[in-house]
């Protein structure tokens, strides 16, 4: 009884993230959306695409929380944290690219050209350039890390890499949009999915439980992969004893 | 008082080394020189948006190869001795210094040589030589704590290009931006942006006199 009660402590957050995925799935493709010229039915990508970039942006908060916890107390622990947790970012920063482009190519895209030419168009684009940026930085971060043999030294220059990056990726956000016209909503007062007048009231009842169960999934997967690198890093060091 | 003597002296120890061993300075001056040629011949008389591209990626290179070596030059015993006698912040905040000397001195030299060959498009020109000076320092700051990282994890000067350059689309950007401005006489140059750079470097300042020293330890 009291495993079963403890397991259901540890375990709350992830039978959530899977009833709010569950509940996007099914409540997002099936209740009433507002039906707007140009986006139609296409609107319900708001529920996928979006909570990509949030589980993408909360992700990499953590991996960078991780690395400043690193270099306060150098325990290796931290350092798997940070990697893996951006490793996990990263992939959800392309399936934000990936629902993004099939969106694009119903709403953005010139319907004459095909979608190869009107690329450097559309890419011209505040938010796409932002997330490029957040990726590029972890990737160069991945790169970086792996180019050093050293576990310490590893651990150390990447750690100062990443909250180096990470601090001057927040006034590129800020700064990128204010300095380029954008095609997504909300231009020039921030985010558009936290503005609440720009989203309708029936959008909201999905999009912000598939932000959280979106998010959760996230950080399900990176604990994971943490745990099974951990895993690894012990079997490996029992080999070589 | 006694942080600021250390700064002053390993600052000082790079401008002499930099006057004895001239390789260097001539090296970047003639990749200066020889970079702008090649436009020159590549392209005759490049429209104001095209030498505006065109001259602050080039900074962005020579701004590389002259900071690259900053700390790739110390070897390990010589880190060593910097250790016992001077904090890392010192050290730091030396290196910055004069990365910031040798960068305006480039950014004016690399400014004269184009508006020599490329011809000069600039209308204002003394706002726009206060700006070349903002943004050489801009890519300066940046740039050597990127080299201070590469050096520690024993790379080339190709891996701080990588990490490099997604940080430091932003600043360019507002560099372009204002460049704009300075091309055409009836815009004004945005205080407000200038002052945001600024305040970007201030942060670059800070963020490397905070994160060095977890670098520099061996």
């Amino acid at each position: 009884m009291t495993d079963e009660k403890n397991y259901m402590q540890k375990a709350w957050w992830k039978i959530a993230s899977v009833l709010l995925l569950i509940y996007t799935f099914t409540c997002g493709l099936l209740l009433d959306v507002p039906h707007l010229p140009a986006l139609q039915e296409t609107i319900r990508n708001l529920y996928f695409h979006v909570c990509m970039w949030f589980c993408m942006m909360v992700l990499f908060i953590i991996s960078v929380i991780n690395s400043i916890r690193f270099l306060r107390s150098f325990d290796l622990k931290y350092d798997v944290y940070a990697r893996q947790y951006a490793v996990v970012g990263i992939v959800f920063g392309i399936l934000g690219y990936a629902t993004g482009a099939i969106w694009m190519s119903y709403t953005w895209a010139d319907p004459n050209n095909p979608a190869f030419q009107s690329f450097s168009a559309v890419a011209r684009e505040p938010k796409l350039i932002g997330a490029a940026i957040a990726l590029l930085i972890y990737f160069a971060y991945l790169i970086l890390r792996d180019s050093i043999t050293d576990m310490d030294k590893r651990a150390r220059i990447s750690a100062v890499y990443n909250i180096f990056a990470f601090a001057m990726l927040f006034p590129t956000i800020w700064i990128v949009p204010r300095l380029l016209p954008s095609l997504h909503p909300g231009g020039e007062s921030g985010n558009p999915a936290l503005d609440t007048r720009d989203i309708d009231g029936r959008m909201r009842l999905v999009f912000y439980p598939a932000v959280i169960g979106w998010t959760l999934l996230g950080v399900w997967i990176s604990t994971l992969k943490i745990r099974l690198k951990i895993l690894k890093e012990k079997k490996m060091m029992h080999e070589t004893l | 008082m006694k942080s600021f003597n250390h700064i002053y002296s390993l600052f000082k120890k790079d401008l002499l080394l930099e006057v004895r061993q001239q390789y260097n300075f001539y090296g970047i001056l003639l990749y200066i020189g020889a970079t702008i040629f090649v436009l020159y011949m590549a392209i005759e008389e490049p429209e104001p948006k095209v030498w505006n591209g065109l001259f602050w990626v080039i900074q962005l290179f020579i701004c590389i190869n002259a900071v690259a070596k900053s700390f790739l030059q110390e070897s390990r015993s010589r880190m060593l001795y910097y250790y016992s006698i001077a904090g890392p912040r010192d050290f730091v905040l030396a290196k910055l210094l004069f990365n910031s000397l040798l960068m305006l001195v480039m950014s004016l030299l690399s400014l004269l040589l184009f508006s020599l060959f490329l011809t000069n498009p600039v209308q204002k020109i003394l706002p726009f030589i206060g700006l070349v000076l903002l943004g050489g320092w801009s890519l300066s700051l940046v740039f050597t704590f990127l080299a201070a990282i590469a050096a520690k994890a024993q790379q080339n000067a190709a891996i701080m290009a990588i990490l490099g350059f997604p940080l430091i689309i932003p600043q360019l950007l507002l560099l372009m931006q204002l460049s704009n401005a300075a091309f055409k006489p009836e815009l004004t140059i945005p205080i407000d942006i200038v002052l945001l750079l600024i305040a970007l470097d201030l942060m670059v300042v800070l963020l490397a006199v905070i994160l060095f020293p977890f670098l520099w330890k061996d």
